[in-house]
């Protein structure tokens, strides 16, 4: 069951990076059409909705990339044994949400998304 | 989307190579955004303006793109059937290569903005 959750989180995780994969294209577009063009993109980006949702692709990044690394050393050979597997799995959480605070709380760019000053 | 034998193998291989190169790459990224004074027009124009930043954004962004769209077929493999399947996963082929001409022309672009 959790082992599943996990699962399918990383799916998920990743395809809210995909999404966030097209703004990142969109953003890049937007700076190359001009000034205008980049001033209304940010200005759209910095939304409430928006904000939430780059919060949560930013929480995503995290969760992927630990629980990448974790799939990576099972292709490796490496921690499939099933209590290693379940204790690894607790590793990636810890991991991810520290860092998900550290780079929200301690990142200009994460405090703006936060709505602090 | 097993039309040739040995296609779902290099599919697999594949998409570990994007996935160990967006490790760094991702990290670089995230680290370079968050690191900026702030997202003004300027910045970010010369942020990419620098051949090394551009070329890593480049390469940042073919991994990211290709690595999700390998990603979306599978899970559009997984949960979509019949004939939508296949309209789906050439739909969102198509996005993708969309969106790496686009990225590709942005960044050139912007690249450009630091000669003139």
């Amino acid at each position: 069951m959790y082992t599943m959750v996990l699962s399918i989180l990383h799916r998920a995780s990743g395809l809210v990076l995909s999404a966030a994969g097209f703004l990142y294209v969109g953003w890049l577009a937007a700076a190359a059409a001009g000034p205008g063009c980049y001033e209304r993109a940010v200005r759209w980006l910095s939304s409430l909705p928006m904000r939430i949702a780059l919060a949560l692709a930013l929480a995503a990044f995290w969760y992927h990339l630990f629980a990448g690394i974790r799939h990576l050393s099972w292709d490796a050979g490496l921690g499939f044994e099933k209590r290693t597997a379940r204790r690894s799995g607790v590793v990636v959480v810890v991991l991810a949400a520290a860092a998900f605070a550290a780079t929200i709380f301690l990142t200009p760019a994460g405090r703006f998304l936060a709505g602090m000053p | 989307m097993s039309e040739r034998p040995g296609s779902a193998s290099r599919h697999w291989r594949n998409q570990r190579l994007t996935a160990i190169a967006l490790v760094p790459l991702g990290l670089w990224f995230l680290a370079s955004l968050l690191r900026q004074p702030s997202l003004d027009y300027a910045i970010v124009s010369g942020w990419f303006a620098k051949p090394l930043q551009a070329f890593l954004a480049s390469l940042f962004g073919a991994a990211l793109l290709w690595h999700s769209m390998q990603g979306v077929q599978v899970v559009l493999e997984d949960y979509v059937g019949g004939p939508l399947r296949g309209i789906s996963i050439v739909i969102a082929r198509a996005l993708h290569v969309g969106a790496a001409l686009a990225l590709a022309f942005a960044i050139l672009r912007l690249a450009q903005g630091a000669a003139s």
